[in-house]
């Protein structure tokens, strides 16, 4: 199998570029999930996706050595993430998962909403990328 | 709005997800060893606060019902979350000397605490499609567990109780969209009043039929075919949480949905729990009967007790509702500690075949004499916990006239006391059996054990004390204008 793949210069260059895209478009995922579709599930199964790409075009030791993290603690971070924006309502004496906002003026992007649901949002996301990447890379590396 | 309610479901989460950072075994044992007696306390200040505040309410993130989650405890809700996490920490003890370095290597403790975070969720939350999701978290984590260590017979087992769960999880679905498209809600106070205003009539019957199928599958009341292969296959201590917990919140979905949502056409839904109540009484103590091993004959048990409590919800007077909330809080200690029980005499004559035991009393006296004491609570000797509970549902069942059921309750009673006798009888009395060395038996494992019995004990000695709560709570199960009006207050 990896004897036949001796040389696949087009699948690699073409994936070192396309990785970049669907990264960025993982990223518009992200961000754009409180007024338009998308948001951390989504977002994060298109940044596993990126990672797919690469695993396909050179191999997961490649993969491991590009995103040197152990998958599982990224989803634990991401579970602790999303819990602890919920936490924090009680310090104001709120009831558990309560969720604020404010206008804030920001260098380059100006005007924007900042909402502590997109915290939660990005304790999603991490724990969907390290879920999807430890079940691919768990059933990948057992031969 | 009161965040206490939550502590008992956000202990364990944040423990599970600490836990999954720490590959050292002494840190794990010693969080899941905090978190759980820290859970303990915080579910006793709950019970507390709903007994001199009544039903304390939490709207999730302000958001008022129907439209946002409300986490609700009542007394059941309470009560219950208290007992499972004093099994759950009773079994976590008993799991540090027995379950072995690999399977806690491989996130044992993060996935009971899961295990802790789905039951609890499902007894304190006031939505009905959170109650899925709480029964998903729970049903994940069991399924970790049940195929945690990778044996043969656990590999063969979870394959049929992933697909039965999966199933049943199906229907679950299918009916909350059959409810959600004729009543327009999923917030189960504001469900019951909206059954009320329609009256329930074919349709909803129908739904109410679909869900008592869907909880009886995870319960074990009637469709029980699953559980004993599948209980068999882990480790005890995982079978004593599964049997302590798992089956037990099956049971409280029926008692909350039959008494709340579907209350007002007893007479379809009461003869249909009852009969498939005497069908599981009678089919669970002609197993525990039939079979000579140890763990088969527990398993058996816990479909008969799950039969008794159906029973008592069927009766539906006053009494009988206490009783089921007695006798629920009986049962989850009582066959947690009984399958605790088992597996240390498992370990300690190397066999689970009752045949092959004999004479261990000499060997380990204090495991014997706790685990008869622990049969007659089951059986409903009068000064332990079985007693109590078993006794009311008789009285509510013979107040409504409903003398079969009645009958079958004691008879398999009787049953259920000749199948652990003749256990205690063949594995304690005789001589002792030359042939299987005995397996060497970690120590420490009488704590976590008396600790439980204990427990059971007082909930039989001390039953006028835990009468005042469970009072509190057979009167919101015989009066649910209580808990709709604590919802729904504006």
């Amino acid at each position: 199998m990896r004897r036949m793949k001796a040389n696949d210069v087009i699948l690699r260059t073409v994936a070192k570029l396309v990785v970049f895209i669907i990264l960025a478009f993982a990223a518009h995922l992200f961000f754009a999930g409180h007024n338009d579709p998308g948001g951390g599930f989504i977002g994060g199964l298109v940044t596993a996706s990126a990672l797919v790409l690469l695993a396909l075009a050179f191999d997961l030791k490649t993969v491991r050595k590009v995103v040197p993290v152990d998958f599982r603690i990224v989803t634990a971070i991401g579970l602790l993430v999303a819990v602890l924006t919920g936490v924090g309502s009680f310090a104001f004496d709120q009831p558990f998962l309560s969720h604020t906002f404010a206008y804030k003026e920001l260098p380059f992007l100006g005007k924007k909403e900042l909402a502590t649901a997109v915290l939660f949002d990005l304790g999603v996301y991490l724990a969907v990328v390290g879920v999807t990447m430890t079940i691919i890379l768990s059933i990948g590396e057992d031969r | 709005m009161n965040n206490a309610v939550v502590l008992p479901l956000l202990i364990p989460l944040l423990a599970g997800v600490v836990l999954v950072f720490f590959s050292n075994v002494r840190a794990q044992r010693t969080i899941s060893a905090l978190a759980a007696l820290l859970n303990v306390a915080a579910c006793a200040y709950l019970v507390q606060q709903v007994r001199t505040d009544g039903i304390q309410t939490l709207y999730m993130g302000g958001w008022l019902p129907p439209f946002g989650i409300v986490f609700v405890a009542d007394m059941l809700g309470a009560l219950l979350a208290l007992t499972s996490a004093v099994v759950m920490g009773a079994c976590l003890f008993y799991a540090f000397r027995t379950i072995g370095e690999g399977r806690e290597r491989h996130h044992f403790y993060a996935l009971a605490q899961f295990l802790t975070v789905g039951v609890i969720g499902s007894f304190l939350t006031g939505d009905i499609f959170n109650l899925f999701v709480c029964f998903e978290v729970m049903l994940i984590s069991s399924y970790a567990l049940i195929v945690l260590g990778g044996e043969k017979r656990q590999l063969r087992e979870s394959i049929k109780y992933i697909l039965i769960n999966i199933v049943s999880s199906i229907l679950f679905v299918a009916s909350m969209a059959y409810l959600y498209a004729a009543l327009g809600t999923l917030n189960m106070a504001q469900l019951a009043v909206r059954v009320a205003e329609t009256g329930q009539g074919g349709g909803l019957n129908v739904v109410a039929a679909l869900l008592l199928v869907v909880f009886s599958l995870k319960a074990g009341l009637f469709l029980f075919f699953w559980l004993p292969g599948s209980y068999g296959a882990p480790p005890s201590v995982v079978a004593a949480m599964f049997g302590g917990l798992l089956t037990k919140v099956g049971v409280y979905a029926i008692v909350r949905t039959f008494t709340l949502i579907f209350a007002y056409d007893p007479g379809f839904t009461q003869p249909l729990i009852e009969w498939m109540s005497i069908g599981a009484m009678t089919l669970g103590a002609l197993g525990a009967v039939a079979y000579r091993d140890v763990p088969r004959i527990l398993i058996y048990n816990i479909v008969v007790a799950v039969g008794l409590i159906g029973f008592g919800l069927s009766a539906a007077t006053e009494a009988a509702l206490d009783g089921v909330v007695f006798y629920l809080l009986h049962d989850m200690v009582a066959k947690a500690l009984v399958f605790l029980l088992g597996g240390w005499l498992m370990t300690l004559a190397g066999t689970d075949r009752s045949g092959r035991m004999g004479g261990l009393i000499e060997k380990a006296p204090a495991l014997g004499w706790m685990f008869f004491a622990t049969g007659m609570a089951i059986a409903g000797v009068p000064p332990l916990s079985g007693f109590v509970g078993k006794l009311l549902i008789v009285q509510g069942g013979l107040e409504g006239g409903r003398y079969i059921g009645v009958a079958v309750a004691l008879a398999t009673s009787l049953l259920v006391l000749l199948s652990l006798t003749r256990l205690f009888m063949s594995a304690f009395w005789g001589e002792p059996k030359s042939g299987e060395p005995a397996s060497v038996v970690p120590s420490g494992l009488l704590a976590p054990c008396a600790s439980l019995l204990a427990i059971v004990a007082l909930l039989g000695v001390g039953a006028e004390w835990v009468n005042a709560y469970v009072s509190l709570a057979g009167e919101v199960l015989a009066r649910p204008e209580l808990y709709i009006e604590a919802v729904l207050k504006e």
